[in-house]
């Protein structure tokens, strides 16, 4: 059956031990090779989180690896970042805490919502009809754009002939398209690189006055993630049985009341991680808040990427700023590896 | 109560409430912006006393962009191909028209398929020239070139560690739980954190790794003032952060492989090349590409590394396609901005479907 040479010395160390087992060799191999991995994950961790604790000097002079062995720890940086600067640390803070729980609740929310039509009820959009919205749409922008008629004129004539539109003409029109392409719409959107998209963005949150507003980030935030949302959850719905739901139907429940009250707690778990995934996407995000927020909804990726100041970074100060803005999501993480991890896998895993 | 006539209607009416929001929702932050960018994308904007003047110039952003003035920045700066160049190109093209009329034979050839395949095949030649022209020539990538490179190889590489990871993380060993947590992290850190991270392991002065670097004879090196080892500190950052998400998923599918066909073949004596090659690799190449494809997806948009790590320097050497749109959207060319945008999302879309229709489908069909 093998084929391999006989190894008269090291044989026992190379021999497997039990069927699926290892040799010592190989076994030490794979450790060596994760520890490894394990060093290269941990080691930029670890040096952030030591430079947080060096007096300016002692990074100057570097490198120092050990506190208390070749530096004297001190929490210098971190009484400057929050007493001295205080409110100009906390705001940031407090503005990416606002904006991310906040998409993140109405993204899991609508998204949720939209994942669960699409898998228990039947929609047909008439293809004719999506295309006068879209002919009717480029039309307002020409009109505001080329004839600077005011937004809300065109927006109101533009709405009224389509719903001429879907009231009269459409109802001659046959081809639509069904639940899957609608899906499909929704999650392709992700595909999209924002910046494409954020121009537009900002001029309309600048025609509104919302720029510089958690506002403007909390909605386009949630927009962003909503087509994650809608690809997770659809699988979570499909998966509950439809007869929990049925009966509920025949007792006289109204679809929005099975959604809240058998739907969401059936699929808890996987709510649960769609929930943290978007919002760790949420509040990572750097682009958008780059566009859009300038200094009262400044996030703090916008923070710390601006310390980039005109002396260059103060190493001590930005390894603060650094460890309070991923200390959040890696304690997320480490206590819920679990639950993230579902979410990406049923992303990643359906055929 | 639930006979009135009002709760009927909003019965009948619950599915489009339900989907309304989302579908208004993007709307507004997608297809409205979609189609209002493709109209920036043929204006120049410029500021004037109270407020701005749009004109409309048709093509000229693009044409700027790729034939133009701002060629070098977008494009690159090309040099002649040698003979070799001109040979592997030619090998290339070779290829691209052997798929092409291939596929023209078989049973399954349709226009559509033909035009598909005539786009892709397009694209990558044109790309395959710039690439040749700007790296291999020794000309100077612009931002275009820059950004498939960030795609290509960092998405290789990551896709090849992930699986190693995986392959080991899957045999029986101890700690296995510590081993996922701890790999999983660097998936979740914020972007701008990695990048200022890594500059300053990166600093030969005075980081960690400076005592090996003059230990080495390479000194106080600036490895910011070199191209490719500026691109390559970006790579190693966005590798950092991406390789768990490849290793996570690869590590269900590799630990969802049909277990007994392993053990049958171990018994029969197949060596671990043998066992991955012939089980492993079949059982996870469907979620093998649809993660690749998610990840290609994501990685077209790479702009908080090359920004924040060495500010697209140095000269644009890691400057990426959306960082190139930002600094043309801060130096007041809004058409410009939108114009980079859209070929970006021509590029990405183009490649993704083509992944999608010539990698992720035979990968799947293959499975059954």
């Amino acid at each position: 059956m093998t084929d391999a040479p006989p190894r008269p010395r090291s044989r026992k160390l190379f021999e497997r031990k039990a069927l699926g087992g290892q040799s010592p060799v190989a076994q030490a191999l794979t450790y060596g090779a994760l520890i490894v991995w394990t060093l290269i994950v941990l080691v930029p961790l670890y040096w952030v989180l030591a430079t947080s604790l060096k007096i300016r000097i002692d990074v100057d002079s570097g490198p120092f690896y050990i506190p208390f062995v070749d530096y004297t720890p001190t929490i210098e940086n971190w009484r400057y970042i929050f007493v001295d600067l205080g409110r100009d640390t906390l705001r940031p803070y407090m503005n990416s805490v606002v904006v991310a729980l906040a998409s993140t609740v109405l993204a899991v929310f609508f998204g949720s919502l939209a994942a669960y039509a699409l898998v228990r009820l039947t929609f047909q959009v008439k293809i004719a009809a999506i295309a006068t919205f879209i002919l009717l749409l480029a039309a307002t922008i020409a009109a505001v754009v080329l004839f600077s008629v005011p937004w809300h004129v065109a927006l109101g004539v533009a709405a009224a002939l389509f719903l001429l539109f879907l009231g009269t003409l459409a109802r001659r029109f046959k081809r639509a398209l069904g639940n899957n392409d609608i899906e499909f719409w929704m999650i392709s959107n992700r595909i999209m690189p924002p910046v494409v998209a954020v121009l537009p963005i900002y001029l309309m949150f600048q025609k509104l006055h919302l720029l510089d507003t958690q506002i403007a980030l909390i909605a386009t935030y949630t927009a962003v993630n909503l087509p994650i949302v809608v690809w997770l959850t659809r699988d979570f719905f499909a998966a509950i049985p439809y007869e929990l739901e049925e009966s509920a139907q025949i007792d006289g429940a109204s679809k929005f009341r099975i959604f809240f009250t058998i739907a969401l707690p059936l699929t808890r778990a996987g709510l649960v991680a769609t929930f943290l995934l978007v919002l760790i996407l949420a509040w990572n995000e750097y682009l958008l808040a780059l566009f859009l927020s300038n200094a009262k909804a400044q996030t703090m990726p916008i923070l710390v990427s601006a310390q980039n100041g005109t002396r260059g970074p103060e190493w001590g100060y930005m390894s603060v700023l650094i460890v309070i803005m991923i200390a959040p999501v890696v304690a997320i993480t480490v206590a819920l590896q679990k639950q993230i991890a579902r979410g990406l896998l049923v992303g990643a895993m359906k055929g | 109560m639930h006979g009135s006539a009002f709760a009927g209607w909003l019965d009948q009416q619950t599915g489009r409430i339900m989907l309304l929001p989302a579908v208004l929702i993007l709307l507004a932050f997608a297809i409205f912006p979609l189609i209002l960018s493709a109209y920036l994308s043929t204006v120049r904007f410029a500021l004037a006393p109270g407020g701005f003047k749009i004109t409309f110039i048709g093509w000229q952003n693009f044409k700027r962009l790729v034939v133009g003035a701002q060629q070098y920045h977008f494009l690159g700066t090309f040099k002649p191909l040698g003979a070799l160049l001109w040979i592997i190109f030619a090998i290339l093209i070779l290829a691209l028209l052997f798929w092409l009329f291939r596929n023209l034979g078989s049973a399954g050839a349709s226009v559509s398929g033909l035009l598909g395949r005539l786009i892709t095949a397009t694209l990558l030649a044109a790309l395959a020239l710039l690439v040749l022209a700007t790296i291999f020539a020794g000309g100077v990538p612009g931002t275009l070139v820059n950004t498939l490179f960030y795609v290509a190889v960092g998405v290789t590489l990551q896709f090849l560690l992930g699986l190693g990871l995986a392959l080991l993380c899957a045999r029986p060993i101890r700690g296995r739980n510590f081993f996922r947590v701890v790999f999983f992290i660097p998936l979740i850190v914020t972007p701008v954190g990695i990048a200022y991270t890594f500059r300053m392991l990166a600093d030969m002065q005075k980081g960690p790794f400076a005592p090996i670097s003059r230990f080495l004879g390479f000194g106080e090196w600036a490895w910011a003032t070199d191209p490719w080892s500026a691109r390559m500190i970006v790579l190693v950052g966005d590798t950092w952060q991406w390789t768990p998400f490849m290793f996570i998923v690869l590590l269900a599918a590799v630990e969802s492989r049909p277990y007994d066909q392993v053990e049958a073949a171990s018994i029969d004596g197949a060596g671990p090349w043998q066992i991955f090659r012939h089980i492993t690799w079949p059982a996870i190449a469907p979620v093998g590409a649809t993660v690749v494809l998610i990840r290609l997806i994501e990685a077209f948009k790479i702009v908080d590394l090359p920004n924040v790590l060495t500010n697209g320097g140095p000269g644009l050497a890691t400057e990426s396609m959306t960082l190139h749109a930002f600094i043309a959207w801060r130096t007041q060319d809004l058409g410009g901005s939108a114009a980079i945008g859209y070929i970006l999302l021509f590029v990405s879309t183009i490649t993704c479907v083509s992944f999608f229709h010539y990698a992720v489908r035979r990968a799947r069909k293959h499975q059954r």
